[in-house]
């Protein structure tokens, strides 16, 4: 008889340890991706960041001699002579190229994509699908040959200059490859997708009667985009700006063949202490700097929407 | 009350050596027709709609769902341009301004308020579109709330009310820049039976109590008998009668009309004489009677009749100027009973009459009876049998 009684205290105890196995079970379940993204992700941060605190080899890699040299070096050059620390004019240059041109990079991609996800958003559903498709085309091809891509159209006898020759806006052809300009126009190019997306996903959602609420209430088309469709559209404009300005600041493809290497960037001369440089701590420091500021960027960003979402 | 149009106070005491001018529709549409699509989808939304709104009157549009009451409202805001025709307000020719300069504002039926502003900048919206200073949309934006009693409601974020509230909020951003013509499309659909009866009656106090037109649409019968002043009864596209609610219930012109609104028993006739707006009809073969005889209707030969149940009475079977009948069926719906009756003739009519407790007026089915119209209820219908 009792046998076959189960007292409540037992039942509780039997669905605790229930409990802990499902949860045990779990655990090992995802124990591969556990270890893979602590191995393949965190693993390298942790050298890199090691390396950040150590001391230049003398014809590359590292010396175990802890000093924080690397990072003082990002912003100050010691003086050889009387060993005082003088603000690196020629680093600062670079961060001011790159910071500048991902800023341009990103409101260019802005001003291109925002008309472009609006087209989007406003065809019949059934057209969208396929509007989508198209931007993300690019996505297919591997960037050094969307890079060269670029640089066929915009090189002295390519497309651009063939075109503006013929029609006779200009008698020479104009050197754009080889410029900041050129590398700007890579990047637009680049990122452009990465801005469109979430612009679109927020024009998506976003109650299009509310422009005519707007236009009845006597507000201009200029009006309705700034004081409607752009405060509700937000969201995207935020995530579209920071998916295109985080990786156009450390980016190295484009610059560096669009570029010529003339104008580095933060991405080239970070390569450059791996390579000729043979500076791997100066290296390993700067590339902690850019992920501390994607990181940064990244907080404040899921911060304000997490406060948006709270005030819905 | 600041918003009792001073317009209609000084057209009072205008000096005598004026003559009367002639009163300015405040809306006055003229052919306008709208089609959407082309080809074999073409929709003809409103086919040569001419009517004329006038200043200060709650003005309904009624009619079945996609007849174009909509698509007649959104021309009137500027949404849409019609295919053809003219709009004016005060007399001038609005057809192309655009929206946003025509002194016409909206209520729209999904109310659209601005979700990441809260009420009080909601309704402030238009008034700092129109560029008012400062103070002047302070002060109408407290009136506009006051007005509609959301004050306690003013710095809520339109997410964090009722739909009654937006109800009201819509209505007081619409209200705020003081429109020559307010639209209300459907606007009480979305309500509760109870609310809305009682949004019905606090639209037609802020309507008298603003002086604005009010152009509203519905499909609902009993909303627009109620509250408006005028009824445009509408039909695939077209205005088929306007008038007072009166108008429309007691002298419904044609066969739509009579049965959208409330019901009716049609009858064929004759016409045997007819002066004027009156004619005499010889109804079911049987009885000779008065009837309305609205404009552009037959003025002889076979034509249809309409009566309304509540204006049927049944007498002795055997009696002098009654259509003989037999009972058929007998339903009763709590404050009215309705008796179904086959007339001799073949047709079929339907006498509703006030339940009493005594149920002095229910007969038994396959009564025979006699069949009689009260005086002045019997109307011709413009189209012929
Ligand atoms: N934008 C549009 N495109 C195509 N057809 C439309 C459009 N708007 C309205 N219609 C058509 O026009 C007719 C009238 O519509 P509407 O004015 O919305 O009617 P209501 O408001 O009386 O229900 C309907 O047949 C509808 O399908
Ligand atoms: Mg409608």
């Amino acid at each position: 008889m009792s046998a076959v009684e189960i007292s409540p205290a037992a039942g509780t105890d039997q669905e605790a340890r229930a409990e802990a196995a499902r949860t045990r079970r779990n655990w090992l379940l995802s124990l591969p991706a556990v270890i893979l993204l602590l191995f393949a992700a965190s693993g390298p941060l942790v050298i890199v960041l090691i390396y950040s605190f150590l001391t230049p080899g003398d014809y590359s890699g590292v010396k175990w001699i802890p000093t924080f040299d690397a990072w003082t070096s990002i912003l100050f050059s010691r003086d050889i002579f009387d060993d005082t620390l003088r603000l690196a004019d020629a680093h600062l240059t670079i961060f001011w190229r790159s910071a500048s041109l991902s800023l341009l990079t990103t409101l260019i991609t802005f001003l291109l994509g925002f008309p472009t996800a609006y087209f989007i958003a406003t065809r019949p559903p059934r057209q969208r699908g396929l509007w989508l498709f198209l931007i993300t085309i690019p996505f297919w091809t591997n960037l050094l040959i969307r890079t060269f891509a670029i640089m066929e159209v915009i090189r002295n006898e390519g497309l651009l200059n063939k075109l503006l020759m013929m029609t006779g806006l200009i008698s020479e052809p104009l050197q754009i490859l080889y410029s900041d300009t050129a590398v700007l126009i890579g990047m637009a190019y680049v990122y452009l997708p990465l801005m469109v997306l979430p612009l679109y996903a927020a024009l998506e959602r976003f109650d299009f009667r509310l422009v005519e609420a707007g236009y009845d209430l006597y507000a201009g088309r200029w009006m309705v985009l700034r004081k409607v469709i752009l405060p509700l559209v937000k969201p995207g404009i935020v995530a579209g700006s920071i998916l295109v300005f985080m990786p156009s600041l450390g980016a190295y493809v484009t610059p560096r063949v669009l570029g010529g290497g003339k104008h580095m960037m933060i991405g080239s001369f970070i390569e450059l202490q791996f390579g000729q440089g043979r500076n791997w701590p100066l290296g390993a420091s700067l590339s902690m700097l850019l992920l501390l500021i994607v990181g940064i960027g990244l907080f404040f960003y899921v911060r304000a929407m997490s406060k948006e979402k709270a005030h819905d | 009350m600041e918003f009792l149009p001073a317009r209609v106070d000084t057209n009072r005491i205008q000096p005598a050596s004026r003559k009367t001018p002639v009163p300015v529709a405040a809306i006055e549409t003229r052919q306008i027709s709208k089609t959407f699509g082309s080809g074999d989808r073409e929709v003809r939304a409103l086919d040569h709609v001419s009517l004329e709104i006038r200043e200060n009157e709650f003005f309904t549009l009624l009619g079945p769902s996609g007849c174009g009451k909509t698509t007649l409202l959104r021309l009137i805001a500027g949404f849409e341009a019609p295919t053809s025709g003219q709009l004016l307000l005060y007399g001038d020719d609005i057809s192309n301004e655009p929206p946003y300069r025509r002194s016409v504002n909206t209520v729209f039926q999904s109310y659209a308020l601005f979700p990441h502003l809260t009420v009080a900048q909601n309704i402030a919206f238009g008034l700092e579109m129109l560029g008012k200073p400062k103070a002047e949309i302070s002060r109408t934006v407290d009136e506009m709330l006051a007005m509609v009693r959301m004050e306690a409601m003013a710095h809520r974020k339109t997410s964090e009310i009722s739909g009654g509230q937006q109800q009201r909020v819509a209505l007081a951003r619409a209200l705020a820049p003081h429109p020559k013509v307010l639209l209300l499309d459907e606007p009480l659909s979305a309500l509760d039976l109870k609310l809305r009866k009682e949004m019905q009656r606090e639209l037609k106090r802020l309507q008298i109590e603003t002086g604005i037109t009010f152009v509203f649409v519905t499909h609902d019968q009993e909303e627009a008998l109620t509250m408006s002043d005028r009824i445009a009864v509408m039909s695939a596209g077209k205005p088929l009668q306007i008038g007072t609610p009166r108008e429309i219930y007691d002298r419904p012109a044609n066969r739509f009309v009579a049965s959208f609104i409330g019901e009716s028993n049609f009858l064929s006739a004759t016409i045997t004489a007819a002066t004027g707006d009156v004619a005499r009809v010889r109804i079911g073969g049987g009885i000779d009677m008065e009837a309305a005889l609205p404009a552009e209707a037959p003025r002889s030969g076979k034509v249809t009749v309409a009566i309304r149940p509540e204006q049927v009475r049944l007498v002795e079977a055997d009696a002098a100027d009654a259509l003989p009948a037999t009972v058929t069926d007998t339903v009763y719906f709590g404050t009215d009973t309705h008796t179904h009756l086959l007339l001799d003739s073949g047709e079929t009519v339907v006498a509703r009459f006030q339940s009493t407790l005594a149920h002095s007026e229910e007969r038994a089915n396959g009564t025979r009876v006699g069949v009689q119209f009260w005086e002045g209820s019997v109307q011709v219908l413009r189209e012929t049998a």
